[in-house]
């Protein structure tokens, strides 16, 4: 491999983006393609095939060895609302292997005191977001039953085709937020994404329950998923 | 580099050769049977015998590196196998039954 080669994988995973190292086992050639960028033929289909899969493995292509090895973004989680159910997610999640950060631009909630060693971001999520853009990678989780603060990131995460999309709230709270989405120019499909009431049906009560229901949620969309190929 | 980052073999490799130092590749990429690490792995390996990652849980390390300064030193890539049905497997061999292998390149 030359070290240009690597330099853009590097930078790839760096920047979340998904990319795949092409190595042509018989001549030892190397490339990386990165997600979108078009491959013809055979080969394109492939790398298409692989990084659906996430899965590292040899094809025969023309009566040739070649060894893909996908480099996928790993998952993290974006919780909108520095609420009691986000301290119990912020314990549990990196647990399961997935990086934490929650937003919310209430002071008296998002405080250092009650998210120790949680990456915390006292915010708009519209600023937020400008710098830090939700994908394909990301699980977002609205849980501040406030629609100045939820409803923007939702219809982000929408858009840009989050592996989850999951919001607390009753299914009345729900019924008006679609209404909102709708006028934000969501269609139906997308807002038909949305996890509302949060979390896998668990009976789930407390806050640290419903934490875990939600949690179980984005595992089962992550290892489930259908990703949106990003464009 | 992050405390993470350094852990991260191919960001390792990188910051490596950036600073002058001879660099292999190794990369589990089949495996059968129940292998400790899945195809896509990576140990990169510097020309002092240096390392970062695994291709294995500690098993095939040893003879990964070995080789690997051979790859560094002819630039010629390899391709490696190890598992307990192979005639080696009493020197490096996978205790847990499988069978993996590992491609060797050098970073140019």
């Amino acid at each position: 491999m030359q070290l240009e080669t690597l330099t853009k994988l590097n930078a790839a995973r760096r920047d979340r983006r998904a990319a795949m190292v092409v190595t042509d086992l018989g001549s030892n050639e190397v490339r990386v393609i990165i997600e979108g960028e078009s491959v013809a033929g055979p080969l394109g289909e492939e790398v298409a095939k692989a990084f659906r899969s996430g899965k590292a493995g040899t094809v025969e292509i023309e009566g040739r060895s070649v060894f893909l090895n996908a480099h996928l973004p790993p998952p993290r989680i974006v919780v909108i609302g520095a609420v009691h159910i986000s301290q119990a997610l912020a314990r549990i999640a990196p647990v399961a292997g997935y990086d934490l950060t929650i937003i919310d631009p209430r002071t008296a909630f998002a405080t250092e005191e009650r998210f120790e060693g949680v990456e915390l971001i006292a915010d708009w999520p519209e600023d937020v977001l400008k710098d830090r853009p939700l994908d394909a990678y990301t699980a977002l989780a609205a849980v501040t039953h406030d629609p100045k603060i939820d409803d923007f990131p939702l219809s982000e995460a929408l858009r840009v085709g989050c592996f989850y999309v999951g919001a607390l709230g009753s299914r009345k709270t729900h019924a008006k937020r679609v209404e909102r989405l709708r006028e934000m120019g969501r269609t139906d499909n997308e807002i038909g994404r949305i996890a509302a009431p949060i979390g896998v049906d668990i009976g789930a009560a407390s806050p640290a329950e419903i934490a875990l229901a939600t949690l179980a949620q984005i595992v089962q969309a992550f290892r489930r998923r259908d990703l949106v190929t990003a464009g | 580099m992050t405390v993470i980052e350094t852990l991260d073999p191919l960001l390792t490799a990188e910051s490596w050769k950036r600073a002058g130092r001879d660099v292999a590749i190794a990369t589990v990429v089949e495996t059968w049977g129940s292998a400790p690490r899945p195809a896509g792995s990576h140990l990169v390996i510097d020309g002092e015998g240096n390392f970062e990652g695994s291709v294995s849980g500690g098993c095939v390390e040893g003879a990964v590196i070995t080789e690997a300064l051979d790859v560094i030193e002819s630039g010629e890539a390899k391709m490696l196998e190890f598992g307990v049905a192979d005639e080696t497997a009493w020197r490096v061999g996978l205790s847990c039954g499988g069978r993996i292998r590992v491609y060797v390149e050098r970073l140019s």
